[in-house]
Protein backbone atom coordinates (compact mmCIF):
# COMPACT_ATOMS: atom_id res chain seq x y z
CA UNK A 1 0.00 0.00 0.00
CA UNK A 2 3.23 2.55 1.07
CA UNK A 3 4.87 1.59 -1.80
CA UNK A 4 1.65 2.07 -4.43
CA UNK A 5 0.93 5.27 -2.39
CA UNK A 6 4.77 6.48 -2.99
CA UNK A 7 4.87 5.39 -6.44
CA UNK A 8 1.27 7.57 -7.17
CA UNK A 9 3.03 10.71 -5.65
CA UNK A 10 6.21 10.15 -7.53
CA UNK A 11 4.27 9.41 -10.99
CA UNK A 12 2.45 12.95 -9.72
CA UNK A 13 5.68 14.34 -9.24
CA UNK A 14 6.92 13.58 -13.12
CA UNK A 15 3.85 14.26 -14.42
CA UNK A 16 4.09 17.95 -12.74
CA UNK A 17 7.76 18.52 -13.15
CA UNK A 18 7.45 17.14 -17.60
CA UNK A 19 4.33 19.57 -17.69
CA UNK A 20 6.32 22.42 -16.31
CA UNK A 21 9.64 22.05 -18.76
CA UNK A 22 8.00 22.83 -21.01
CA UNK A 23 6.49 26.29 -19.80
CA UNK A 24 10.21 27.02 -19.00
CA UNK A 25 11.83 26.01 -21.89
CA UNK A 26 9.85 28.67 -23.62
CA UNK A 27 10.24 31.10 -21.08
CA UNK A 28 13.87 30.39 -21.63
CA UNK A 29 13.72 31.09 -25.03
CA UNK A 30 11.80 34.35 -24.60
CA UNK A 31 14.74 35.63 -22.23
CA UNK A 32 17.40 34.82 -25.08
CA UNK A 33 16.17 37.24 -27.46
CA UNK A 34 19.21 38.99 -29.32
CA UNK A 35 20.03 42.52 -27.68
CA UNK A 36 18.60 45.00 -30.24
CA UNK A 37 15.06 45.90 -28.39
CA UNK A 38 12.35 47.05 -30.91
CA UNK A 39 11.60 50.44 -31.80
CA UNK A 40 8.36 51.95 -31.48
CA UNK A 41 6.52 51.96 -34.82
CA UNK A 42 3.21 54.78 -35.42
CA UNK A 43 3.43 57.09 -33.23
CA UNK A 44 1.51 59.41 -36.08
CA UNK A 45 -0.18 58.56 -38.78
CA UNK A 46 1.33 60.81 -41.06
CA UNK A 47 3.94 63.17 -41.32
CA UNK A 48 1.76 66.32 -40.43
CA UNK A 49 0.01 66.73 -36.93
CA UNK A 50 -2.49 68.71 -38.03
CA UNK A 51 -0.91 72.16 -39.79
CA UNK A 52 2.56 71.13 -38.35
CA UNK A 53 5.12 68.69 -39.00
CA UNK A 54 5.13 65.54 -37.00
CA UNK A 55 8.10 63.63 -35.92
CA UNK A 56 7.27 60.62 -38.70
CA UNK A 57 9.75 60.77 -41.50
CA UNK A 58 8.95 58.40 -44.68
CA UNK A 59 10.76 55.43 -45.11
CA UNK A 60 13.58 55.17 -47.38
CA UNK A 61 12.40 55.23 -50.92
CA UNK A 62 9.04 56.66 -50.07
CA UNK A 63 7.41 59.36 -52.40
CA UNK A 64 4.78 61.20 -50.28
CA UNK A 65 2.29 63.04 -52.16
CA UNK A 66 0.21 65.54 -50.11
CA UNK A 67 -2.84 67.44 -51.25
CA UNK A 68 -4.08 69.89 -48.48
CA UNK A 69 -7.15 72.15 -49.26
CA UNK A 70 -8.49 75.04 -46.80
CA UNK A 71 -11.89 76.59 -47.00
CA UNK A 72 -12.40 80.07 -46.00
CA UNK A 73 -14.00 80.80 -43.01
CA UNK A 74 -17.21 79.73 -41.36
CA UNK A 75 -18.16 83.05 -40.07
CA UNK A 76 -18.51 84.12 -44.30
CA UNK A 77 -21.89 83.76 -44.29
CA UNK A 78 -24.37 82.15 -46.27
CA UNK A 79 -22.63 84.14 -49.45
CA UNK A 80 -19.54 82.58 -49.18
CA UNK A 81 -21.94 79.40 -48.39
CA UNK A 82 -19.80 79.68 -45.22
CA UNK A 83 -16.02 79.36 -46.52
CA UNK A 84 -16.56 76.41 -48.96
CA UNK A 85 -16.81 79.07 -52.14
CA UNK A 86 -13.24 79.80 -51.15
CA UNK A 87 -10.36 77.45 -51.10
CA UNK A 88 -5.97 77.87 -50.42
CA UNK A 89 -4.20 74.78 -51.30
CA UNK A 90 -0.77 73.52 -51.33
CA UNK A 91 0.44 70.16 -52.98
CA UNK A 92 3.40 68.99 -51.97
CA UNK A 93 5.88 65.70 -52.48
CA UNK A 94 8.14 64.04 -49.73
CA UNK A 95 10.68 61.68 -50.15
CA UNK A 96 12.66 59.14 -47.69
CA UNK A 97 15.90 59.05 -48.91
CA UNK A 98 16.85 57.24 -45.96
CA UNK A 99 14.66 55.94 -43.08
CA UNK A 100 15.71 58.40 -41.04
CA UNK A 101 15.91 61.59 -43.94
CA UNK A 102 13.12 62.83 -45.75
CA UNK A 103 13.42 65.93 -48.34
CA UNK A 104 10.24 67.51 -49.31
CA UNK A 105 8.88 70.34 -51.46
CA UNK A 106 5.67 72.31 -51.91
CA UNK A 107 3.85 75.35 -53.16
CA UNK A 108 1.10 77.00 -51.85
CA UNK A 109 -1.58 79.34 -53.51
CA UNK A 110 -1.41 81.51 -50.54
CA UNK A 111 1.23 84.25 -51.54
CA UNK A 112 2.09 82.22 -54.10
CA UNK A 113 4.97 80.42 -52.23
CA UNK A 114 7.64 77.65 -53.03
CA UNK A 115 9.24 75.63 -50.05
CA UNK A 116 11.58 73.23 -49.79
CA UNK A 117 12.36 71.47 -45.93
CA UNK A 118 14.43 69.05 -44.93
CA UNK A 119 13.73 66.22 -41.82
CA UNK A 120 16.03 64.46 -39.86
CA UNK A 121 14.58 61.70 -37.52
CA UNK A 122 17.80 61.96 -34.82
CA UNK A 123 16.57 59.71 -31.95
CA UNK A 124 13.82 57.50 -31.94
CA UNK A 125 11.87 56.13 -28.95
CA UNK A 126 12.72 52.38 -27.99
CA UNK A 127 10.39 49.61 -25.91
CA UNK A 128 13.39 49.73 -23.40
CA UNK A 129 15.78 52.72 -23.75
CA UNK A 130 15.22 55.59 -25.24
CA UNK A 131 12.13 57.49 -24.25
CA UNK A 132 11.68 59.60 -26.73
CA UNK A 133 11.81 60.17 -30.59
CA UNK A 134 13.31 63.15 -31.73
CA UNK A 135 13.37 64.57 -35.44
CA UNK A 136 15.09 67.98 -36.64
CA UNK A 137 13.04 70.29 -39.28
CA UNK A 138 14.09 73.16 -41.33
CA UNK A 139 12.10 74.81 -43.82
CA UNK A 140 13.21 77.30 -46.49
CA UNK A 141 10.01 79.40 -48.19
CA UNK A 142 10.14 81.70 -50.95
CA UNK A 143 7.43 84.59 -52.27
CA UNK A 144 7.03 84.45 -55.57
CA UNK A 145 3.83 87.00 -55.61
CA UNK A 146 4.66 90.12 -57.67
CA UNK A 147 6.46 92.58 -55.68
CA UNK A 148 4.51 93.69 -52.85
CA UNK A 149 6.86 96.81 -51.07
CA UNK A 150 6.72 99.77 -52.51
CA UNK A 151 9.02 101.90 -50.33
CA UNK A 152 11.51 98.79 -50.39
CA UNK A 153 14.03 98.01 -53.48
CA UNK A 154 13.21 94.78 -54.56
CA UNK A 155 15.80 92.06 -53.58
CA UNK A 156 15.92 88.21 -53.50
CA UNK A 157 17.09 87.63 -50.44
CA UNK A 158 13.66 89.79 -48.91
CA UNK A 159 11.52 86.68 -50.16
CA UNK A 160 12.58 84.24 -47.97
CA UNK A 161 11.78 82.87 -44.91
CA UNK A 162 13.59 80.20 -42.95
CA UNK A 163 12.20 77.62 -40.33
CA UNK A 164 14.07 75.61 -37.57
CA UNK A 165 12.17 73.02 -35.28
CA UNK A 166 12.78 69.73 -32.77
CA UNK A 167 10.01 67.77 -32.93
CA UNK A 168 9.87 65.61 -29.68
CA UNK A 169 7.53 62.87 -29.57
CA UNK A 170 6.75 60.12 -27.01
CA UNK A 171 4.24 57.29 -27.94
CA UNK A 172 2.58 57.17 -24.29
CA UNK A 173 0.44 53.90 -25.03
CA UNK A 174 -0.55 52.50 -27.67
CA UNK A 175 -3.25 54.97 -28.31
CA UNK A 176 -1.84 58.17 -27.08
CA UNK A 177 1.41 60.22 -28.17
CA UNK A 178 2.09 63.69 -27.46
CA UNK A 179 4.66 65.79 -29.29
CA UNK A 180 6.52 69.29 -28.54
CA UNK A 181 7.86 71.49 -30.79
CA UNK A 182 10.28 74.78 -29.96
CA UNK A 183 10.20 76.36 -33.11
CA UNK A 184 11.79 79.12 -34.74
CA UNK A 185 10.69 81.29 -37.63
CA UNK A 186 13.32 83.99 -38.96
CA UNK A 187 11.95 86.26 -42.06
CA UNK A 188 14.21 87.96 -44.02
CA UNK A 189 11.87 90.60 -44.53
CA UNK A 190 8.85 92.26 -42.27
CA UNK A 191 6.30 95.16 -42.93
CA UNK A 192 7.50 97.07 -39.81
CA UNK A 193 10.46 98.34 -37.83
CA UNK A 194 8.52 96.83 -34.44
CA UNK A 195 7.47 93.77 -36.19
CA UNK A 196 10.03 90.53 -35.13
CA UNK A 197 12.01 89.06 -37.66
CA UNK A 198 13.13 85.93 -35.76
CA UNK A 199 9.69 85.00 -33.92
CA UNK A 200 9.68 82.11 -31.56
CA UNK A 201 7.15 79.56 -30.53
CA UNK A 202 6.42 76.23 -28.57
CA UNK A 203 4.40 73.90 -30.51
CA UNK A 204 2.06 71.43 -28.58
CA UNK A 205 -0.18 68.63 -29.75
CA UNK A 206 -0.86 64.70 -29.66
CA UNK A 207 -3.16 62.18 -30.91
CA UNK A 208 -5.47 60.04 -29.32
CA UNK A 209 -6.40 57.00 -30.86
CA UNK A 210 -9.91 55.96 -31.59
CA UNK A 211 -9.89 52.70 -33.28
CA UNK A 212 -7.27 51.40 -35.41
CA UNK A 213 -7.47 53.45 -37.83
CA UNK A 214 -8.81 56.52 -37.03
CA UNK A 215 -7.32 59.15 -34.58
CA UNK A 216 -7.89 62.53 -32.74
CA UNK A 217 -5.44 64.95 -32.89
CA UNK A 218 -4.95 68.63 -31.57
CA UNK A 219 -2.31 70.60 -32.04
CA UNK A 220 -1.46 74.44 -30.28
CA UNK A 221 1.45 76.99 -30.91
CA UNK A 222 1.91 79.48 -28.33
CA UNK A 223 4.08 82.60 -29.59
CA UNK A 224 6.48 83.74 -27.35
CA UNK A 225 6.02 86.95 -26.08
CA UNK A 226 6.91 89.70 -28.21
CA UNK A 227 5.40 92.24 -30.55
CA UNK A 228 3.96 89.22 -32.66
CA UNK A 229 2.33 87.96 -30.05
CA UNK A 230 0.85 90.68 -28.87
CA UNK A 231 -0.42 91.21 -32.79
CA UNK A 232 -1.40 87.86 -33.95
CA UNK A 233 -2.69 85.06 -32.54
CA UNK A 234 -2.08 81.24 -31.78
CA UNK A 235 -2.97 78.77 -34.12
CA UNK A 236 -5.11 75.93 -32.03
CA UNK A 237 -6.19 73.13 -34.38
CA UNK A 238 -8.52 70.32 -33.90
CA UNK A 239 -8.91 67.09 -36.33
CA UNK A 240 -9.28 63.47 -37.03
CA UNK A 241 -7.01 60.86 -38.96
CA UNK A 242 -8.87 58.35 -41.01
CA UNK A 243 -6.04 55.99 -42.49
CA UNK A 244 -6.85 53.72 -45.85
CA UNK A 245 -4.58 51.39 -46.15
CA UNK A 246 -2.30 53.98 -48.43
CA UNK A 247 -4.05 56.57 -47.49
CA UNK A 248 -4.19 59.03 -44.76
CA UNK A 249 -7.12 61.56 -44.74
CA UNK A 250 -7.11 64.37 -41.94
CA UNK A 251 -9.95 66.58 -41.20
CA UNK A 252 -9.80 69.85 -39.76
CA UNK A 253 -11.17 72.63 -38.18
CA UNK A 254 -8.30 75.90 -37.50
CA UNK A 255 -7.89 78.97 -37.50
CA UNK A 256 -4.76 79.52 -39.32
CA UNK A 257 -5.23 79.68 -42.85
CA UNK A 258 -1.69 78.69 -44.43
CA UNK A 259 -0.34 75.22 -44.30
CA UNK A 260 3.18 76.25 -44.00
CA UNK A 261 4.85 77.18 -40.65
CA UNK A 262 5.69 80.92 -41.84
CA UNK A 263 1.90 81.14 -42.12
CA UNK A 264 0.44 79.56 -39.21
CA UNK A 265 2.40 80.33 -36.74
CA UNK A 266 3.65 84.17 -37.01
CA UNK A 267 1.12 85.47 -39.09
CA UNK A 268 -2.55 83.92 -37.83
CA UNK A 269 -4.89 86.73 -37.39
CA UNK A 270 -8.05 84.22 -37.11
CA UNK A 271 -9.81 83.85 -33.50
CA UNK A 272 -12.01 80.71 -32.79
CA UNK A 273 -14.33 83.02 -30.80
CA UNK A 274 -15.24 85.15 -33.33
CA UNK A 275 -15.84 82.29 -36.02
CA UNK A 276 -12.91 82.92 -38.06
CA UNK A 277 -12.11 78.69 -38.79
CA UNK A 278 -11.30 77.37 -41.87
CA UNK A 279 -12.42 73.57 -42.09
CA UNK A 280 -9.30 72.16 -44.46
CA UNK A 281 -8.46 68.60 -44.66
CA UNK A 282 -4.82 67.00 -46.06
CA UNK A 283 -4.70 63.60 -47.73
CA UNK A 284 -1.73 61.98 -48.13
CA UNK A 285 -0.71 58.76 -50.89
CA UNK A 286 2.67 57.22 -50.32
CA UNK A 287 3.64 55.46 -53.28
CA UNK A 288 6.81 53.13 -52.79
CA UNK A 289 9.57 54.11 -55.30
CA UNK A 290 12.27 51.73 -54.54
CA UNK A 291 11.72 48.63 -52.16
CA UNK A 292 14.36 48.21 -49.10
CA UNK B 1 11.75 -3.08 0.24
CA UNK B 2 14.37 -3.67 -2.26
CA UNK B 3 12.52 -2.04 -5.32
CA UNK B 4 11.69 0.72 -2.39
CA UNK B 5 15.53 1.65 -2.32
CA UNK B 6 15.88 1.39 -6.31
CA UNK B 7 13.00 3.90 -6.75
CA UNK B 8 14.35 6.16 -4.06
CA UNK B 9 17.57 6.08 -5.96
CA UNK B 10 15.78 6.97 -8.69
CA UNK B 11 14.03 9.97 -7.05
CA UNK B 12 17.43 10.88 -5.90
CA UNK B 13 19.09 11.09 -9.44
CA UNK B 14 16.09 12.70 -11.07
CA UNK B 15 16.64 15.50 -8.07
CA UNK B 16 20.44 15.94 -9.57
CA UNK B 17 19.39 16.25 -12.68
CA UNK B 18 17.57 19.54 -11.60
CA UNK B 19 20.17 21.59 -11.50
CA UNK B 20 20.46 24.51 -14.17
CA UNK B 21 23.64 23.48 -15.39
CA UNK B 22 23.00 20.08 -15.94
CA UNK B 23 19.44 20.91 -17.54
CA UNK B 24 21.44 22.51 -20.59
CA UNK B 25 22.20 19.27 -21.70
CA UNK B 26 20.81 17.74 -25.01
CA UNK B 27 19.48 20.97 -25.86
CA UNK B 28 19.94 22.73 -28.87
CA UNK B 29 19.47 26.57 -29.52
CA UNK B 30 19.18 29.28 -32.30
CA UNK B 31 18.87 32.76 -31.38
CA UNK B 32 19.10 33.84 -35.34
CA UNK B 33 16.80 31.56 -37.03
CA UNK B 34 14.97 32.65 -39.64
CA UNK B 35 11.40 32.52 -40.63
CA UNK B 36 9.56 34.58 -43.59
CA UNK B 37 6.28 34.42 -45.21
CA UNK B 38 4.51 35.30 -48.06
CA UNK B 39 0.90 35.66 -49.43
CA UNK B 40 -0.03 36.22 -52.95
CA UNK B 41 -3.09 38.70 -53.51
CA UNK B 42 -4.50 40.34 -56.48
CA UNK B 43 -2.86 43.85 -56.22
CA UNK B 44 0.23 42.96 -54.90
CA UNK B 45 2.26 40.04 -53.21
CA UNK B 46 2.82 40.64 -49.41
CA UNK B 47 6.92 39.51 -48.09
CA UNK B 48 8.51 39.59 -44.45
CA UNK B 49 11.57 38.35 -43.17
CA UNK B 50 12.36 37.93 -39.77
CA UNK B 51 16.13 36.86 -38.74
CA UNK B 52 15.85 36.78 -34.54
CA UNK B 53 13.66 34.00 -34.01
CA UNK B 54 14.70 32.23 -31.10
CA UNK B 55 14.14 28.12 -31.13
CA UNK B 56 15.44 25.49 -27.98
CA UNK B 57 14.96 21.84 -29.41
CA UNK B 58 15.34 19.36 -26.57
CA UNK B 59 16.52 16.19 -27.86
CA UNK B 60 15.94 14.34 -24.97
CA UNK B 61 12.57 15.09 -24.58
CA UNK B 62 11.58 16.21 -28.40
CA UNK B 63 10.17 19.59 -27.27
CA UNK B 64 10.64 22.01 -29.39
CA UNK B 65 9.86 26.01 -28.59
CA UNK B 66 10.05 29.27 -31.33
CA UNK B 67 9.92 32.81 -29.70
CA UNK B 68 9.07 35.00 -32.63
CA UNK B 69 9.59 39.37 -32.04
CA UNK B 70 6.93 40.44 -34.45
CA UNK B 71 8.64 43.49 -34.82
CA UNK B 72 11.57 41.94 -36.56
CA UNK B 73 9.91 41.62 -39.59
CA UNK B 74 11.16 43.43 -42.34
CA UNK B 75 9.13 44.37 -44.86
CA UNK B 76 10.17 45.82 -48.21
CA UNK B 77 7.82 48.75 -48.11
CA UNK B 78 8.14 50.64 -45.04
CA UNK B 79 4.26 51.42 -44.63
CA UNK B 80 3.51 47.86 -44.91
CA UNK B 81 5.71 46.82 -41.56
CA UNK B 82 4.19 49.81 -40.20
CA UNK B 83 0.59 48.64 -41.08
CA UNK B 84 1.60 45.15 -40.19
CA UNK B 85 2.80 46.09 -36.38
CA UNK B 86 0.15 48.82 -35.81
CA UNK B 87 -3.06 47.35 -37.30
CA UNK B 88 -2.98 43.64 -37.24
CA UNK B 89 -0.80 42.01 -35.31
CA UNK B 90 -0.58 45.15 -32.76
CA UNK B 91 2.98 44.31 -32.18
CA UNK B 92 2.94 47.00 -28.63
CA UNK B 93 0.02 44.54 -27.08
CA UNK B 94 1.24 40.96 -28.68
CA UNK B 95 4.90 41.46 -28.91
CA UNK B 96 6.29 37.81 -29.73
CA UNK B 97 4.49 35.10 -31.59
CA UNK B 98 5.61 31.50 -30.09
CA UNK B 99 5.45 28.04 -30.64
CA UNK B 100 5.81 25.63 -28.24
CA UNK B 101 5.45 21.89 -29.27
CA UNK B 102 6.76 18.53 -29.47
CA UNK B 103 8.44 15.98 -32.03
CA UNK B 104 5.87 13.05 -32.15
CA UNK B 105 8.33 10.70 -33.87
CA UNK B 106 11.37 11.53 -31.43
CA UNK B 107 12.25 7.23 -31.30
CA UNK B 108 13.01 7.22 -35.28
CA UNK B 109 15.81 9.80 -35.06
CA UNK B 110 18.96 9.52 -33.91
CA UNK B 111 21.21 12.49 -32.86
CA UNK B 112 24.65 10.99 -33.30
CA UNK B 113 23.92 9.86 -36.91
CA UNK B 114 24.42 12.30 -39.52
CA UNK B 115 21.06 11.92 -41.72
CA UNK B 116 18.40 14.43 -43.16
CA UNK B 117 15.56 13.28 -40.62
CA UNK B 118 11.51 13.41 -41.20
CA UNK B 119 9.79 15.00 -38.29
CA UNK B 120 6.29 15.38 -37.74
CA UNK B 121 5.41 17.99 -35.34
CA UNK B 122 2.64 19.14 -33.05
CA UNK B 123 1.85 21.87 -30.87
CA UNK B 124 0.33 25.23 -29.96
CA UNK B 125 0.99 28.45 -32.31
CA UNK B 126 0.17 31.51 -30.76
CA UNK B 127 0.06 34.92 -32.87
CA UNK B 128 -1.78 38.08 -31.81
CA UNK B 129 -2.73 36.91 -28.47
CA UNK B 130 -4.88 33.67 -30.06
CA UNK B 131 -3.92 29.97 -29.28
CA UNK B 132 -4.49 27.43 -32.33
CA UNK B 133 -3.59 23.72 -32.29
CA UNK B 134 -0.45 23.40 -35.35
CA UNK B 135 0.02 19.63 -36.82
CA UNK B 136 2.70 19.89 -39.33
CA UNK B 137 6.01 18.04 -40.93
CA UNK B 138 9.32 18.91 -41.20
CA UNK B 139 13.07 18.13 -41.70
CA UNK B 140 15.51 17.86 -39.51
CA UNK B 141 19.50 17.33 -41.20
CA UNK B 142 21.59 16.56 -38.61
CA UNK B 143 25.10 17.37 -39.53
CA UNK B 144 27.97 17.19 -36.45
CA UNK B 145 26.84 19.38 -33.18
CA UNK B 146 25.01 21.32 -35.72
CA UNK B 147 21.29 20.43 -36.90
CA UNK B 148 19.50 22.23 -39.92
CA UNK B 149 15.64 22.39 -39.13
CA UNK B 150 13.19 23.17 -41.90
CA UNK B 151 9.14 23.70 -42.37
CA UNK B 152 6.47 25.03 -44.17
CA UNK B 153 3.22 25.24 -43.38
CA UNK B 154 -0.15 28.04 -43.64
CA UNK B 155 -1.97 30.31 -41.57
CA UNK B 156 -4.84 32.31 -42.03
CA UNK B 157 -5.65 35.76 -41.01
CA UNK B 158 -8.60 34.79 -39.26
CA UNK B 159 -8.01 31.58 -36.88
CA UNK B 160 -5.83 34.44 -35.27
CA UNK B 161 -8.42 37.04 -34.66
CA UNK B 162 -6.84 39.36 -37.07
CA UNK B 163 -9.34 41.66 -38.49
CA UNK B 164 -9.02 42.58 -42.12
CA UNK B 165 -11.26 45.65 -43.03
CA UNK B 166 -13.36 45.63 -46.12
CA UNK B 167 -11.41 48.59 -47.71
CA UNK B 168 -8.31 46.59 -47.91
CA UNK B 169 -9.45 43.06 -47.98
CA UNK B 170 -8.48 42.80 -51.94
CA UNK B 171 -5.28 43.50 -50.94
CA UNK B 172 -4.17 40.84 -48.31
CA UNK B 173 -4.47 36.95 -49.05
CA UNK B 174 -6.73 34.78 -48.18
CA UNK B 175 -3.59 32.11 -46.97
CA UNK B 176 -0.27 32.98 -45.90
CA UNK B 177 2.44 30.82 -46.61
CA UNK B 178 5.29 30.62 -43.70
CA UNK B 179 8.64 28.98 -44.04
CA UNK B 180 10.78 28.16 -41.24
CA UNK B 181 14.43 27.81 -41.48
CA UNK B 182 16.61 26.94 -37.96
CA UNK B 183 20.54 26.39 -37.49
CA UNK B 184 20.45 25.07 -33.68
CA UNK B 185 23.78 24.62 -32.00
CA UNK B 186 24.33 23.30 -28.47
CA UNK B 187 22.38 25.26 -25.91
CA UNK B 188 25.16 27.78 -24.66
CA UNK B 189 23.18 30.34 -22.01
CA UNK B 190 23.75 34.14 -22.45
CA UNK B 191 25.50 36.29 -20.16
CA UNK B 192 23.54 38.24 -18.25
CA UNK B 193 23.14 41.56 -19.08
CA UNK B 194 24.68 44.44 -16.64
Amino acid sequence: MIKRVAFFCFFCLVMVTKSQAQDDLLKLAETQDSARTGHTTGTFKATRLLNGHTVQTNGAGALLFLISHRFGTLNSGAYEFWGLDQATIRLGLEYGLTDQLTVGVGRSSLEKTYDGFLKYKLLQQQEAGMPITLTLFTSTAIKTLEWFEPNVEEQFKYRLTYTFQALVARKLTDRVSLQVAPTLVHRNLVPLSTDENNVYAVGAGGRFKLTKRTTFNAEYFYLLPGATADQFRNSLSLGVDIETGGHVFQLMATNSQGMIEQFFIPSNAGSWSKGDIYFGFNISRVFQLKEK
Amino acid sequence: MKKRGRMLLLAGALALLGPPGVQAQGKYMTRTGYISFFSKAPLEDIEAHNRQVVSILDTKTGELVFSVPMKAFQFKKALMQEHFNENYVESDKYPKATFKGKILNLQEIDFGQDRLYNLQLEGVLTIHGVERLLKTNATLDVKGRQLQGRANFSVTPQEFNIEIPALVREHIAKRIDISVQMLYAPFQEKPLRP
